[in-house]
Order: structure tokens, then C-alpha cells, then sequence
């Protein structure tokens, strides 16, 4: 009898500490993968915060620019720079042949004519005089510097020819390639060019439709949750309503995508690929994510609070606003921020109301037309050049960064409300 | 209290039936409340009482599926009548709970929710006084008056119990309602509400729903007995309780059932 209590509390004991270690090797698990994950983003992608640079000495030759003596504003504007811009480049190499001197154009970006440009624009007394100017790496280039090339490949597999690996290798040895903080990733909007291609009309994008998205679906969402929780009667029609909500929320996220395609841009024929049928879209499907956290955290309200407004002498409108609303806004706002973050990472709908358009413009009104940070992603995931790759975890991060800080600003205004009521 | 000998009824209730959805939980009560006195209800669990207190203050209409038939006059009126608006019933009739209640803000927005909703102080420094004289009068001004502006939940369980009583006397109500006030609190505390008790009845009409025997005794004036539904027997505690006519009255008196 007592060997057999003895072998019960044994047992008992062994299979709690089996269940300890099953719980705690698949949080071991879950943090494996989030540390992988993380590790690839970042690996892959904190280089393209780098941009890399060649410094090539440029001579503003008046002639070549077809200057006259003392040029005005306007015709340094106007002012031929293709010619000295590809004149500094072949220079590199003064044995170059016309092909070679093609090769050589192509070690910077397209954009290398305005950059010279821009260099005299800002001081006009360089003109007739040599000056050592950066010039936007092309990104295959980029790439080797980053040391993501495969430079061992055959020549005819690679996109840089040996010559071109040549002259680079010789302005890496005398110092004049540099890598610098890639600012224009932030202030470029997308680009065909993976050098010049920038994050700045996706995230604006994105910005404006979480906007758009929020200013539709809080206030409508909360005043149906209150209605729904605090005003409606509780009969068939309620409760058909309620499952209805309940099933919205688990609609496939594409099916909201085909309804703002149809009804948005068909019928009320609302600008195609702008954040605002963006946002109205990704407001569809956060309304049910929020009503349902709305109701939640209203039913956690204690009835004994609404019978004591009530026993007040309180209308039923002012226990609701008063107490009811206010007590439950910590877990509705939290509700809000997770369905605001679903809509951010949210690609599927963005792609059929057509803000997976190329978009080489920053918008400035929520009218304009945009993409948005995880479209982007899918749009460069797509390209074939090698400079992409960078971008996709680049953007991956921003687009976590900006998770990671609604979250924080959810958690701020939580705390303050709570602090407020406990 | 007697004007001229003659018992002054503050609250007549007639031929009073309650049914939550099919089921029937007060018979035909018919009860007359004197004022300013202390009408203690007494019963077993689930006989109607707290049904009944709330019917006063029309409470039970929260709930969806509960019905009331009958008359109950306060003040010759019947407040079961459509005309009558339940929050100017509700101003008149305060009521305390059985748990402590405090809205979680302030102890001064507690006590002055109920005056500013009615609009009942025209200066800040009204609020100030009626804030004071109410909680005062709940015995509890000499212990908060220095953290009026902290928040109520942080008061032990007497004290906020004391705090639900001052906020319903904010708005002067005639009558005040309470369910089983004590059921959640120490002796000490419970000591304390009952003496409080014992003061309001000078300035207000005061039924109290309560499970023990010793309390009603001690506190009231009329008693009345409910079970199952139905009001068995009432008139004053004395009588109640030394020689009650109805033997299921005089049995849960002394303790053979309940």
C-alpha cells in the first residue's frame, strides 16, 4: 500500500518535470528561430546602409560644357555635362579603347551626370579647374567592394568585366573608393538602378495608409463595439451580427484586396495605387480585429462599476462614457496597435489595388500614388540584380523598426492610461 | 419617525411580482417602509430580498430578462409608472453594495461624480463642501482628508465601503438602499458602518438587506422576512424577533434553518 503511494508521487514528479523540459525546450525552439531569422536580416542586410563611392578627379572644361565667359545661373543649369562627365571617367584609363571607355562609364551610376552637376552648381569658380568628385558606385561594383561578389566566377557569368575589376581594384588600392552611410536609401523613392533605389515612397506610403487605415477603422470599430457590448439587446439579430464579426476577421486578407479592387477603385473610381484606397482597404480588415478587442476589454469592465454609476443616477450614455469607455481604452488601443500592425505588414489586398506600381515619386497626400514598405519587399525579392538582395532585408528591417516602435508607443500610451485608473 | 403618533410611510409597495424570464422570484409583495427609520430585510439565501431592494431603485432594469408588475409608491408616486425617469428616481434613492464599489478615480471624484451629474454645485467650492459634509457624514473625512486626490481602490475594504456610502449621500438622496453592506468587511469595520447607519436614519430613509440576524437586530427599526419569494411576515424587530406570529419566522430566528 505505501509502496504503491511512494510510486504515485514518483510518477507525479517525473511527469512534471517532463512537462518543465517540454516547455522549455520549445521556448528554446521559438528563440532559435527568431535568432536565426534575425541573424539572416541582418547579416544580409545591414550593408545597405553602406553606399559605396568612387572619387574621380573631374575637369570642369568650359568648352566642353559649351560655357561662355561668366555663365549665369541658368546656364550652368543648362550646360552640357555628359561630355565632361564621360571625359573624367575614361580618363581613368588613358589607354582605354572605345568599348573599354563604354565599360568605364558603367562602373558608376546613370545618375553620375547629375552628380557632377550638382557639384559645380554648388560652387561655379570650379569651372576650368579639376576637382576630386564622389560618384555613386554602379551596385554590381557596390557589390564587390562589399566583398558580395563572386569574383571568381567565369567573365562571361558576371555582370563586371575583368577590365572593369581591374581599374577598380587600382582606385581601391590608391584610396579612391569609399563606403559612407547610404543616405539615400531613406530619401530615394524606388529606382530601377539597385544604387539608387530608396525605401522613402514605400515608407511614406505605408505611413499614409496606416493613417488613412486608422482614421476609418478606430472610430467606426469602437463606436460599434460600444453599441454592440453596451447599448444593442441581446437577441438573434445581435447575435447573427456578432458571429458575422467573427467571420470577418478570418477572411483571407486577398478577398479584401478583390472588394477595394471592385467597389473602390470600379465603382467610386478612387485614384489606383494610392494609400488612401490602401488604407480604406486594410481598414476593412482591421475593423473586425478591433471591434472584437473592443468588446473584450469593455465586458472586462466589472458590472459592479456600471451599477454604481447607475445607482448614481447616471444614464446609460454617461456610466458608458464616464466609466465604461475610459476603463476599457488600455486593452481597446492595444487591440488597435495589433490590428494596425497586421495591416502594416499586409501585401496581398496593397498588390490588387495596384500599389505594387512602380513609384519613382515620394507622395505627399495620402492621393498620391505609393507603395508600401512589405510591397516593396515583394517588388525587389523580384528583381534579378544582385544589389537587390541587400535592399529586401534592409527594407525587412525598417519595416520590423517601425513594428518595433508603434509597439513601444502602444506600450507608452497603455502605461499612462493605467497609471491613471489603478 | 412618528408625527403626531402616526407612522409617516415613505415607501409603499403593492401586490409587487418579479420574474426573471419564466420563473417567478417575488409573490405579491406588499410592504410599507416608515421614514426615517431602518427597515432591516432578513432571509435565507436566494428568497427575494436583494430582488426586492432593487426593484425600489428599479436596478432590476439592467438586467434583460427581468420583469416587475405591481405598484411600488415612494412618495405617493409609482415609480414603475412609464412616466417615471429613472435617473431622477435614482438621485432620490441611493444605494450601497454589497462589495465595496469605488470607481477607480479619485476619492474626490468618487464623492463628487454623483453631484456633478445632477448639477448640483455651481462653484468648485460648492463641490469642495459638499465633498466635505458628505464624507464626513460617512465617518470618513478625519481619515482621507489629506489624500483627497489619490485614488479610491487604494482604501482598505471598511474605508471604501464608507467612501461607496458617502458618494450615494452626495446627491441627499430620501432613501438609501443597501445590499448587505457589511458582508465583505471585519467586524470593526462592520462596527463602524452600523454606527454610521444608526446617524443617517436622522436624515434619510434606510433599508438594509442583510444575512445577519445579530445586524438587523441591532441596527433596525422594522424587519421584514422573506423566503422563497415571499414576504412571510414584518413589523417592527422587536416584535420580529422576541415573538414573531409565523413559525417559519420564529425557526430562522433561531437558527433552525437558513
Amino acid at each position: 500500500m505505501n509502496k504503491n503511494k511512494e510510486q504515485l508521487l514518483n510518477k507525479r514528479y517525473k511527469a512534471e518535470q517532463r512537462f518543465r523540459l517540454y516547455g522549455l525546450s520549445a521556448i528554446f525552439m521559438a528563440l532559435l528561430f527568431l535568432t536565426i531569422f534575425i541573424f539572416k536580416i541582418f547579416s544580409t542586410g545591414y550593408s545597405a546602409f553602406q553606399k559605396t563611392w568612387l572619387i574621380v578627379p573631374v575637369t570642369f572644361d568650359a568648352e566642353l560644357m559649351m560655357l561662355d565667359q561668366n555663365p549665369s545661373k541658368e546656364d550652368l543649369q543648362d550646360a552640357d555635362y555628359y561630355d565632361i562627365a564621360l571625359k573624367s571617367m575614361a580618363d581613368l584609363d588613358p589607354n582605354a579603347n572605345e568599348d573599354q571607355e563604354n565599360e568605364l562609364k558603367r562602373m558608376v551610376s546613370y545618375f553620375f551626370e547629375k552628380e557632377i552637376k550638382n557639384e559645380l552648381l554648388n560652387d561655379p569658380n570650379l569651372i576650368g579647374k579639376t576637382k576630386e568628385v564622389y560618384l555613386t558606385a554602379s551596385d554590381d561594383l557596390d557589390q564587390v567592394f562589399k566583398g558580395n561578389y563572386p569574383r571568381d566566377l567565369p567573365e562571361d557569368q558576371r555582370r563586371v568585366s575583368d577590365y572593369q575589376l581591374k581599374i577598380f581594384d587600382q582606385l581601391v588600392a590608391n584610396g579612391k573608393v569609399e563606403s559612407k552611410f547610404n543616405i539615400s536609401f531613406f530619401t530615394n523613392a524606388d529606382s530601377r538602378e539597385a544604387e539608387l533605389a530608396g525605401i522613402a515612397s514605400s515608407f511614406m506610403g505605408s505611413i499614409f495608409s496606416i493613417l488613412v487605415c486608422l482614421m476609418i477603422a478606430f472610430p467606426v470599430a469602437v463606436l460599434a463595439a460600444i453599441y454592440l457590448e453596451e447599448f444593442a439587446p441581446k437577441n438573434r439579430f445581435t447575435d447573427f451580427i456578432e458571429v458575422n464579426i467573427n467571420n470577418l476577421a478570418a477572411v483571407p486578407s486577398i478577398v479584401f484586396g478583390l472588394l477595394g479592387l471592385g467597389v473602390l477603385l470600379a465603382i467610386f473610381q478612387l485614384p489606383r495605387s494610392t494609400p488612401l484606397v490602401g488604407g480604406i482597404t486594410l481598414s476593412l480588415m482591421t475593423l473586425p480585429t478591433i471591434i472584437i478587442a473592443a468588446r473584450a476589454s469593455l465586458k472586462a469592465v466589472p458590472p459592479s462599476i456600471r451599477e454604481a454609476a447607475l445607482a448614481m443616477g447616471a444614464s446609460r450614455m454617461q456610466t458608458t462614457m464616464h466609466h465604461t469607455v475610459p476603463l476599457s481604452m488600455p486593452g481597446t488601443l492595444s487591440g488597435t496597435i495589433i490590428g494596425l500592425a497586421q495591416a502594416l505588414g499586409e501585401t496581398a489586398p496593397l498588390i490588387l489595388i495596384g500599389m505594387v506600381a512602380f513609384v519613382n515619386t515620394i507622395p505627399g497626400s495620402p492621393m498620391d500614388p505609393a507603395a508600401s514598405l512589405p510591397v516593396q519587399i515583394y517588388i525587389w525579392a523580384e528583381s534579378a540584380e544582385r544589389g537587390f538582395v541587400e535592399k529586401v532585408s534592409a527594407c525587412i528591417m525598417v519595416l520590423l523598426g517601425f513594428l518595433i516602435i508603434m509597439n513601444l508607443f502602444a506600450q507608452i500610451i497603455r502605461h499612462k492610461f493605467e497609471k491613471k485608473w489603478s | 419617525m412618528r408625527k403626531n403618533g402616526v407612522k409617516m410611510i415613505k415607501i409603499k409597495a403593492k401586490d409587487v411580482d418579479v420574474f426573471y424570464g419564466k420563473k417567478q422570484a417575488l409573490f405579491n409583495i406588499s410592504l410599507d417602509i416608515e421614514e426615517n427609520q431602518v427597515t432591516a430585510l432578513i432571509g435565507p439565501s436566494g428568497c427575494g430580498k436583494s430582488t426586492f431592494l432593487r426593484c425600489l431603485n428599479r436596478m432590476n432594469d439592467v438586467i434583460d430578462i427581468c420583469s416587475v408588475k405591481g405598484e411600488i409608491l415612494i412618495n405617493d408616486f409609482n415609480i414603475n409608472d412609464k412616466s417615471c425617469d429613472v435617473v431622477r428616481l435614482r438621485e432620490k434613492i441611493g444605494m450601497v453594495f454589497q462589495k465595496p464599489n469605488p470607481f477607480p478615480k479619485t476619492l474626490y471624484e468618487n464623492v463628487s461624480y454623483g453631484p456633478t451629474i445632477h448639477g448640483m454645485a455651481q462653484s468648485k467650492q460648492e463641490m469642495d463642501e459638499i465633498v466635505e459634509t458628505s464624507l464626513k457624514k460617512a465617518a470618513l473625512w478625519e481619515e482621507v482628508k489629506d489624500r483627497l486626490h489619490e485614488p479610491g481602490t487604494g482604501l482598505s475594504g471598511g474605508q471604501q465601503q464608507r467612501l461607496c456610502i458617502a458618494r450615494a449621500i452626495s446627491v441627499r438622496p430620501e432613501v438609501i438602499l443597501m445590499d448587505e453592506p457589511c458582508s465583505a468587511l471585519d467586524p470593526i469595520a462592520t462596527a463602524q458602518i452600523e454606527e454610521l447607519i444608526d446617524e443617517l436614519k436622522k436624515e434619510h430613509t434606510i433599508i438594509i438587506v442583510t444575512h445577519s440576524m445579530a445586524q438587523a437586530a441591532r441596527v433596525s427599526q422594522n424587519t421584514g422576512f422573506f423566503h422563497l419569494g415571499q414576504l412571510i411576515e414584518h413589523g417592527s424587530t422587536d416584535k420580529i424577533f422576541k415573538n414573531p406570529d409565523n413559525k417559519k419566522t420564529q425557526d430562522y430566528i433561531t437558527g433552525r434553518f437558513g
